[in-house]
């Protein structure tokens, strides 16, 4: 039989379909504005983003984008202002998982809010953004996408209107989100001014005539400025001072949202815009610096910042933030180790990362919804004795807390041995080491809230806690992926290495 | 695949109890525990295997599949078992069963999760000792770390939390030595191994060239060397030897008696094992020969060491505790003698170790569980009032001595002869000699406990009414009483294949 041939701009169909979702929505709330049947409005956003993540997944097997094989091949669309390779598959895939994931649970966390409709269509909305932000393939319309997914994300994180908290959050992700954005435009401004064009393509191919030459500060300095906007998408040093104040401050649905989806997307920029508009060595020699350089040093800054603050704080949510932070620093290993041989190996390695973080992450951060849900406090102390009364939930946060911290039997462990060995082979014996000493340090603090679930005697005592079927869901089924990531790890290895010797 | 019905039986069989009522999670878990016992007999009758498993023996009901390829190296899922590993399974097996009957009677609260950790622990056991590849095998050795800390954590006596904190901070960091140390011996190898197969990398480490790449500026021989030793301290933590011991008898001391019975019965023999498997088999002789001394210095010094230290307590959990010190001292004095004798002797007693210790930790929980004390200054004459669980005390006791016909005394002896008479082991007899005064520190202490404890008027200071142990405290011990008894009439069972498995090892000494 011939196999069907679907028009090219189906290839962005994981995408589309989150926007698609999102207008249904805004239909639904035209029709009967300010319903709150949280069961049409979440199941039709369930459904959108499952159905997102079921096309992303058909895709990436089908071999969509992929290269190296007859008949397929990268997929331009929009004259290359938009690729759809397995790279951008891959990290659909990884924004679907967390947003089918987060809006589960805000089924049951967003129980009785009044705007349900703006809060899904939101989330949605911001999702289309991150789908692509995988996507894109120049300067104009990877800050569109980001946008996108930014303006958003600000309005999802003030979305409890009576809490201060939240408002407060709200604003203060606003204001350095617009400044980043100012950065990262006026970067692409002087990039372009350097180079002459805003595709990726283009550009590496102007420095690597040589015709940039002339313009080396212009563009170093833009260079710098990317870095920058990327280093706040990503919650990285020196930027990533909004995340706790946000991520302490928004719905928990919200910060795993944000945590998860939102840092793969900046990454995949960082990955896509490093490897194809800014080629190593014609770059250095135009801005006189190796641009590894710049995320060697953030990586092992940002880690070390992260697991540091992590280890002091007292609040969960805090910890969970600041141990975001940290994750992001093991992900900027993926550029760091790109000046050697094998760099796919690296970028691959940061890319598995990314994809258990998406599960174990999210669920860490969806325990802490229901934590809010059931009113328990803030601290490690208040979740004392938790694992008495709730003890199938308590037992999937212990599942993320050691895989978080890359205990072997848990996904976890794969991508931070893979990330290890591939730094070690890039010959990033620094990285490696603060790797592992981070490693052994954030299991300080992640294991407290194991024990302090488990082990510790309950403050106050608890009548038996609800078992609110949204977030139970969603956190048994990031609990059940995070295990299952670990004898099931080939096909994501094969899957990210690939997509990552596509583009470097 | 029945190597991977064992493993699936037991973790299935965790997950279904530990969502299974309070009410039944005991008995669920025992008839569960059936299974893999009953498994591991049946691949014990049936075990056709010879040779060791990593040079190049056959082995039995091995099985091998492709799981990941990242880079130049395959990790592949690689199981199979040999003469060395496979006693080590049935103890297992068996060991957890009693132990599940042992906590009948003394775990009283959140019964389902603990039945649920206790069989899960059991199937990374097993895995440790089934796994060939090195992945399979950490991860099945780090994943006991997790519920063996909550074990004690959420069950354990007063000071639990220390205690779980500080096996888990000890056990973890020697891990990550360990891991770090061979990892950097697999890319030393370079282009010689393709995979994490450990037969494949003992293979390039003892026939073909060994470490030939310097990593890090680094040479290879010293390379090599630093290696072994950096996996000798990380395994001699899980021993443990001194001075590494310290969180051993914190942590079995809070730990609720089974999960102490799988503590000093399995857990310790995971370091043994690793040792025999790693240090002992992978690397050529001439890596090993430096450290042959201090080696057998330290091993010396944990049997005498450990022995003072059991003598100095009075707390019936603490000296069985330490006495494991001094036992775990015992094997690794018969492994590096690199004799037939030391290193099968070494490996009969691990077995051997981990019924009798077993054993005295049931005993002494019986004990505890009717007397709510274990201070040997705290009671008198018990002999009166609990016959049989004191008589099996008393048993075990006498076995962890070396009474000829069980079978302690055959493994001692076996370690004490192949060690005196070792060549490759400078100053061997003065070794040896000094080793065997340990039995007779361990006789003080235990001869010393007993009478006090035991004998004499019945005197205690209690508000608990004494009465006898139920059946199903009492049955477990007369199962590994006999188990001993079978190993010290008829040691053959198991030292037959045990050597068979040990020959290779020796036989890469050359003319040793």
């Amino acid at each position: 039989m011939e196999p069907i041939q679907l028009p090219e701009w189906t290839a962005l169909g994981p995408a589309l379909l989150l926007a698609a979702t999102a207008i249904a929505l805004f239909v639904v709330d035209s029709i009967s504005p300010r319903s709150t049947n949280r069961n049409v409005l979440a199941g039709i956003a369930t459904t959108g983003s499952l159905a997102a993540l079921g096309v992303a997944v058909w895709f990436s097997m089908a071999g969509v984008g992929a290269t190296g094989v007859d008949g397929f091949g990268v997929i331009e669309l929009f004259d290359g202002q938009f690729v759809v390779d397995q790279l951008a598959l891959y990290f659909m895939i990884i924004v679907a998982v967390v947003t089918a994931l987060v809006v589960v649970a805000s089924y049951d966390y967003m129980a009785g809010h009044t705007y349900q409709a703006e809060y899904y269509s939101l989330v949605l909305l911001a999702a289309t953004g991150m789908a692509t932000m995988a996507a894109a393939n120049s300067l104009v319309t990877i800050f569109i996408a980001l946008e996108l997914a930014s303006l958003p994300s600000y309005a999802l994180v003030s979305i409890l209107k009576d809490n201060r908290g939240s408002v407060e959050a709200g604003l203060k992700y606003f204001l350095v989100g617009a400044l980043s954005s100012a950065i990262f435009l006026y970067g692409i401004s002087l990039v372009y001014g350097a180079t002459g064009y805003l595709q990726l393509g283009n550009i590496a191919s102007v420095i690597e005539a040589g015709d940039a030459a002339a313009y080396d500060g212009l563009l170093g300095l833009g260079i710098l400025f990317l870095i920058g906007g990327i280093a706040f998408k990503t919650a990285s040093v020196p930027f990533h001072f909004w995340a706790p104040e946000a991520y302490e401050g928004a719905p928990a649905p919200i910060s795993a949202f944000l945590s998860s989806a939102s840092k793969a997307a900046g990454f995949v920029i960082a990955f896509r815009v490093f490897t194809e508009a800014f080629p190593l060595e014609a770059t250095a020699g135009v801005i006189g610096i190796d641009w590894t350089v710049a995320f060697v040093a953030l990586a092992i800054v940002t880690m070390t910042v992260g697991n540091f603050a992590a280890a002091t704080q007292d609040n969960v949510k805090r910890m969970l933030a600041y141990s975001s932070i940290g994750h992001a620093g093991y992900a900027l290993i993926g550029l760091a180790g790109l000046s050697a041989d094998g760099g796919e190996l690296v970028m691959g390695a940061a890319m598995m990362h990314l994809l258990v973080y998406g599960f174990m992450n999210t669920g860490a951060f969806l325990f802490v919804a229901l934590a809010e849900h059931w009113g328990v406090g803030r601290t490690f102390e208040d979740y004392n004795g938790l694992g008495r009364r709730a003890p199938v939930a308590c037992f999937a946060l212990a599942i993320f807390m050691f895989s978080l911290a890359g205990i072997p039997p848990l996904g976890g462990f794969w991508s931070k041995y893979f990330l290890f060995s591939s730094a070690l082979e890039a010959g990033l014996l620094v990285v490696a080491a603060a790797l592992v000493i981070n490693s052994a340090l954030s299991l300080y603090y992640y294991s407290r809230l194991v024990k302090a679930v488990w082990i510790e005697d309950p403050v106050l005592e608890r009548d038996a806690l609800t078992q609110p079927t949204g977030l139970y869901a969603a956190i048994v089924v990031a609990a059940v992926m995070t295990v299952v990531l670990l004898p099931g790890f080939g096909p994501v290895v094969d899957t990210a290495l690939e997509a990552a010797a596509a583009i470097v | 695949m029945l190597l991977e019905t064992l493993l699936a039986v037991a973790l299935l069989g965790a997950a279904v109890v530990f969502v299974a009522p309070n009410r039944i999670a005991g008995k669920l878990a025992f008839a569960i525990s059936l299974v893999p016992a009953a498994i591991s007999l049946w691949l014990f009758a049936a075990f056709d295997g010879s040779g060791n498993a990593l040079l190049e023996g056959d082995l039995a009901f091995e099985s091998q599949m492709e799981w990941i390829q990242f880079g130049d190296y395959a990790i592949t899922w690689f199981v199979g078992v040999d003469g060395i590993s496979l006693p080590l399974v049935v103890l297992t097996t068996i060991l957890t069963s009693l132990a599940i009957l042992s906590s009948w009677t003394p775990i009283d609260e959140r019964e389902s999760q603990f039945y649920g950790l206790i069989l899960f622990i059991e199937a990374n056991l097993i895995g440790v000792f089934v796994a060939l590849d090195f992945f399979v095998w950490f991860i099945f050795w780090e994943a006991v770390l997790i519920p063996m800390y909550l074990l004690i954590g959420i069950w354990g006596g007063p000071r639990r939390k220390y205690a779980a904190i500080k096996f888990f901070v000890y056990t973890n960091v020697a891990s990550l030595v360990m891991f770090g140390a061979f990892v950097a011996l697999v890319f030393g190898l370079g282009d010689a191994v393709s995979s994490f197969a450990l037969p494949e990398i003992t293979d390039a480490m003892i026939n073909g060239d060994g470490v030939q790449t310097a990593l890090f500026g680094v040479d290879p021989t010293t390379l090599t060397a630093l290696v072994f030793v950096a996996m000798f301290l990380g395994f001699a933590v899980k021993v443990p030897i001194v001075p590494f011991h310290t969180w051993l008898p914190d942590a079995h001391v809070e730990a609720p008696t089974p999960a102490s019975v799988l503590l000093a019965g399995v857990l310790l023999k995971m370091g043994t094992y690793a040792l025999l498997r790693f240090n002992f088999t992978m690397f050529p002789t001439d890596v090993i020969e430096p450290f042959v001394v201090p080696i057998a210095a330290i091993a010396v010094i944990s049997v005498i060491y450990g022995a003072m230290l059991a003598l100095a307590q009075t707390d019936l959990k603490r000296i069985v505790a330490y006495s494991s010190v001094s036992s775990m001292g015992y094997v690794i004095l018969g492994l590096i003698a690199f004799t037939q004798f030391g290193v099968g002797g070494a490996t009969f007693q691990m077995v051997s170790h981990g019924l009798i210790s077993g054993l005295m930790f049931m005993a002494v929980g019986v004990i505890y569980n009717a007397t709510h004390t274990r201070m040997v200054t705290d009671m008198s004459g018990m002999a009166d009032r609990m016959p049989v669980a004191v008589g099996i005390l008393i048993a075990g006791a006498f076995g962890y001595m070396g009474l000829p016909l069980m079978s302690g005394f055959y493994g001692e002896f076996a370690i004490f002869f192949g060690s005196f008479g070792s060549e490759f082991l400078a100053y061997a007899p003065v070794f040896t000699a000094a080793a065997m005064f340990g039995i007779v520190i361990v006789a003080g202490y235990l001869l010393f406990a007993m009478q006090r404890a035991v004998f004499g008027p019945y005197n205690l200071e209690t508000e608990y009414e004494v009465t006898r142990a139920p059946l199903h405290d009492i049955a477990p011990m007369f199962v590994l009483l006999g188990l001993i008894i079978a190993l010290g009439v008829a040691p053959e069972l198991i030292f037959e294949m045990i050597t068979d498995a040990v020959d290779p090892i020796i036989a890469n000494g050359g003319d040793l």
